[in-house]
């Protein structure tokens, strides 16, 4: 029985209605007067010079307004990259004005493509429609050019080189850990394996593809953008600092209604700065609207790093290595954060669960012919998960072990926590031996083999795979992402303002995109002050709302901006409780603060009590109040002390029809520690669409490139993301261990199910496979594959 | 080429005028303005889009608007005059969605799912909504919104779905 009144509970989501409704607005549903809109043309190739374009029939085509290129930009920047790998050596392209800030990517391409779907030019006009038939009739003329897709290759000598300033493609090594020590432990140890894991290219592909609309007032000379974002206060300071340089307090950035995200919104592309740039140029406001063939072209990717691993240990069963070379594939340019993605979070994730006392990791990330890289739900944590958890199974394997008994040999205890995992992690709380014991009783570990037996019986190869995980989020003490190379602050903000009237109203910096955050942070405020739920108002995304705020990644919002609208509540709380002292004429000890009832009153005199609202009115009025400032309303910042380490342990099963490769999961349970927890079905909802989110990587997701460097999966039918028959029943636990850096206490929630999924089918369908002889395959486990695979172990 | 159409939405005729290559969902969500039906990919894949046509669930950006011409187009803004449909409620009870943008479709896919099967298994379902993609939710929760709303219209008991204490 937990002891919040609020906190947790199944509360339904105030968010419903206008979305169930179809009143929601999207920004696909905006319109604003004399609206034009815009549409682009993008490469047609992975790399290639720009020798002419033809826009002459363009510029004549009804409702044309204009055709812009980059020669049209005048004084505009660069997209920046603002996570520079701090600790090891990194290239990028030069930024027109030098100084510490790389020109990430070039906001329409200048001479040269180098990725298929890079943005040339622009088309405006009256309708989407005109803008479209105009892009339709411009003429590139391309002179093609050797292309490279793959990360290893980029970095042979001879590769076709992308950017002139970055010598063989290298855009960051980065090495994690003790070499020597992991060199020569593994050197010394009784028991190496090596392997090669292959973790491809994958595109979050949120049912909602991206938009904006840029609109310039000239009156006020003010900027407003509507756009699909995760984070507006960071993309109205890259837009206003960085790249359109306008004063930010000219700048207004707003995210509507949001489809989905999953990564993807939270990244600067072309169209932000386009659309508000060319509305002042031409006097009317600009709307862009992509589809999905393009988003799958242009968006950032996930993923897409190439292992090569070691594990060393003795015969018993103890882990005394892990190494770790990876090969991240970054894309033509480097996305807003795409370099940190691709090394930090995956090179710094790498020893999982467990007491690994030699471990090193190695990346380097290289530019390619492919759209750039960014996170995708579960990103780098997945990668590092699939990594360790993989080769513990193949240890396990030669030395004759069960997988589990590895696991807890060499699992972190709860007493070690804090812990440092010795590649650049401190683990604030957990225990990760309960969580893995109640997914191997969730699962039936014991009966496994007479299931194997039955199901042979039908045709079907059953695995059982249980993995465990923990997953760095909450992003984060702003000082520790500095030295990780972050250009900017990542602390959390809120605003509680009780009203004179008894309502609240609560803005975070938070960005909602599916999470329910107006339930949720309404719990938080509805717990300490006492306020019913349906009178706390919760705004977000929106630069107005609050002064400043870091936005939605990296499972952050609940975990870090909940943990300031805690801490605005309780100084709201003490701020009433110091008026109230005075009111009652008593010392502040003497004043209860009953939350449950949200009453106030003098120890002993529960019938003088007080509400939150007589208590806002008096201090609204300032006629006889306390020594503090008038109007109950209080504005946090708060730069949590520490990362927050949510874990987990997921068990699967599935059955492989012998005859066709398919694979069903036919049982998946997870059980997830997110520390203190919001709003339960909300939370079970994020788990179940996170584990949707890793089975769609595990059995069915990969973009693919030809060798020519083109997208052979550009639409839903070639990318194939999860339908409702691809998927089991969900079964999910909680526990919940609290973090010590905040008070709310909670760690992230949101890519936790995905992080423990991935791997824990690659462990399931190994074993399912294992008669074959198989000890590895990389995902995804389409049918075809294993199919062929089956089929070679047959001969 | 331009040509006039009547069409009946959520009950109420109206007459456009549309080119002849609009598709259904621009003439609905731009002409009509009822933006509730959302477009989600361009290869009739995601269903998105969902809209009833005649009754029948469809695909309105598979559809031209001049096929519509004289037929009855039903809409997730006509779901409920007052307060809630019963599968709104079941997906309110049950949290059947997150970002909200393939709610529409995936509502009135199953209106038509209920009208045909009014007591479908959890397969059934599955299978029956397999042409509306959800992204956020892994379908765990659409499933039992659609089991709540099915019970509810067959005037049965409807799933618990009282608060629980952590």
């Amino acid at each position: 029985m937990s002891s919040y009144n609020i906190l947790g509970k199944r509360i339904k989501g105030v968010e419903d209605p206008a979305m169930m409704r179809g009143e929601a607005e999207y920004i696909a549903d905006m319109k604003l007067p004399n609206m034009a809109h815009m549409a682009f043309l993008r490469s047609e190739h992975a790399h290639a010079e720009i020798l002419g374009i033809d826009t002459s029939k363009a510029e004549k085509m009804p409702g044309v307004i204009g055709v812009y290129t980059e020669s049209d930009l005048g004084s505009m920047m660069p997209l920046p990259c603002i996570w520079i790998p701090g600790t090891g050596e990194s290239h990028f392209p030069s930024h027109p004005f030098g100084g510490g800030v790389p020109g990430g990517s070039p906001v329409l391409a200048k001479g040269k493509v180098r990725y298929m779907g890079e943005p040339i030019l622009v088309v405006v006009a009256d309708t989407a429609h005109q803008a479209w038939d105009a892009i339709k009739s411009i003429v590139v003329n391309y002179k093609v050019l050797p292309c490279v897709v793959d990360a290893e290759l980029a970095l042979e000598k001879g590769a076709p080189l992308l950017h002139e300033e970055v010598p063989s493609n290298l855009n960051a090594y980065i090495p994690y850990g003790n070499k020597e020590a992991c060199f020569k432990a593994i050197e010394d140890a009784e028991v190496v394996i090596k392997k090669q894991i292959i973790i491809p290219r994958t595109i979050n592909n949120p049912l909602e593809p991206r938009g904006c609309l840029g609109v310039y007032n000239e009156k006020s000379d003010n900027y407003t953008l509507y756009a699909t974002s995760q984070s507006p206060h960071n993309h109205r300071l890259l837009l206003g600092l960085m790249i359109l340089g306008i004063p930010i307090n000219k700048l207004r950035v707003v995210s509507p209604h949001i489809g989905g995200s999953f990564g993807t919104k939270g990244y600067i592309y072309p169209d932000m700065p386009l659309s508000l740039f060319l509305s002042k140029k031409i006097g009317r406001p600009i709307k862009w609207i992509d589809n999905r063939e393009d988003l799958m072209r242009s968006t950032v990717q996930g993923r897409d790093q190439k292992m090569s691993a070691i594990i060393a240990g003795d015969s018993k069963g103890k882990i005394t290595a892990l190494y770790c070379k990876s090969f991240a594939n970054l894309g033509a340019y480097a996305s807003t954060i795409g370099p940190g993605v691709a090394t930090a979070m995956v090179g710094r994730c790498i020893a999982g669960v467990y007491d690994i006392e030699n471990i090193f990791c190695e990346i380097s990330a290289a530019f390619t012919n492919t759209p750039s890289l960014g996170a995708q739900r579960g990103s780098g944590r997945t990668e590092a998960t699939i990594l360790h958890e993989r080769m513990i199974d193949l240890y396990a394997k030669k030395i004759n072990l069960d997988p589990a008994e590895v696991r807890k040999q060499n699992m972190i205890q709860p007493e070690q926590m804090p812990f440092d995992n010795r590649v650049g992690w401190e683990y604030d709380s957990g225990d990760y031996p309960n969580a893995f014991e109640m997914a191997l009783k969730a699962i039936k570990y014991d009966e496994v083999a007479a299931r194997k037996k039955e199901a042979l019986k039908r045709g079907k190869y059953l695995g059982v795979g249980v993995n465990c995980f923990v997953a760095i989020s909450g992003v984060g003490p702003s000082p520790q992402m500095a030295k990780e190379g972050m250009l900017g602050g990542t602390w959390g903000s809120a605003n509680v303002r009780v009203h004179p009237t008894g309502e609240v109203s609560v803005s975070i910096g938070a960005t909602n995109h599916g999470q329910y955050h107006e339930t949720t942070f309404a719990q938080i405020v509805a717990e300490e002050l006492g306020v019913e739920i349906d009178k706390i108002e919760v705004l977000h995304s929106c630069t107005r709302n609050v002064p400043f705020g870091q936005g939605s990644y990296g499972s952050r919002s609940f975990s870090v901006e909940g943990a300031a609208v805690k801490l605005a509540s309780e100084a709201i709380k003490a701020k009433a409780i110091k008026e109230s002292a005075h009111t009652f004429k008593v010392k502040e000890d003497q004043i209860i603060y009953d939350s449950s009832k949200g009453k106030i009153y003098p120890k002993g005199h529960p019938e003088k009590a007080k509400t939150l609202q007589e208590i806002s009115l008096d201090l609204w009025y300032g006629w006889d109040i306390a020594k503090v400032e008038p109007a109950l309303d209080h504005t946090t910042y708060f730069d949590p002390p520490g990362f927050n380490f949510p874990y987990g342990s997921v068990a699967v099963e599935v059955e492989i029809d012998a005859k066709t490769g398919q694979v069903d999961i036919v049982k998946h349970y997870g059980v997830y520690d997110v520390g203190t927890i919001g709003n339960l079905q909300v939370l079970e909802g994020q788990f179940h669409g996170a584990m949707a989110f890793g089975i769609g990587e595990a059995l069915l997701e990969q973009a693919q490139y030809g060798e020519d460097g083109l997208l052979t999966t550009p639409t839903f039918r070639e990318y194939a993301i999860p339908r409702a028959t691809s998927l089991p029943e969900f079964e999910t636990d909680t526990t919940v261990t609290p973090t010590p850096h905040t008070s709310l206490g909670a760690k992230g929630a949101g890519e936790v199910g995905t992080v423990g999924t991935v791997s824990t089918i690659c462990s399931a369908v190994t074993d399912a496979l294992s008669h074959l002889d198989i000890d590895h395959v990389d995902i995804p486990f389409t049918a075809e594959k294993v199919w062929r695979i089956i089929q070679a172990s047959n001969k | 080429m331009k040509k006039q159409i009547t069409v009946t939405v959520n009950g109420e005729q109206h007459t456009v005028e549309v080119e002849t290559r609009t598709l259904l969902v621009h003439t609905i969500r731009e002409q009509l303005r009822l933006t509730g039906t959302h477009i989600g990919c361009d290869t009739s894949s995601c269903g998105a889009c969902t809209v009833l046509l005649d009754g029948k669930s469809i695909k309105s950006c598979t559809v031209l608007s001049i096929q519509a011409d004289g037929k009855e187009i039903s809409t997730v803004e006509g779901l409920a005059k007052d307060g809630l449909h019963p599968l709104q409620e079941g997906f309110k009870e049950n949290h059947g969605l997150h970002c909200g943008f393939c709610t529409p479709g995936m509502l009135m896919r199953a209106v038509e799912l209920l009208e045909k099967n009014p007591n479908p298994t959890e397969e059934e379902i599955r299978w029956g909504i397999s042409g509306n993609l959800c992204r956020c939710t892994g379908y765990n929760n659409i499933v039992k919104a659609i089991q709540y709303a099915g019970a509810k219209m067959r005037g049965e008991e409807t799933p618990s779905t009282e608060p629980e204490f952590v």
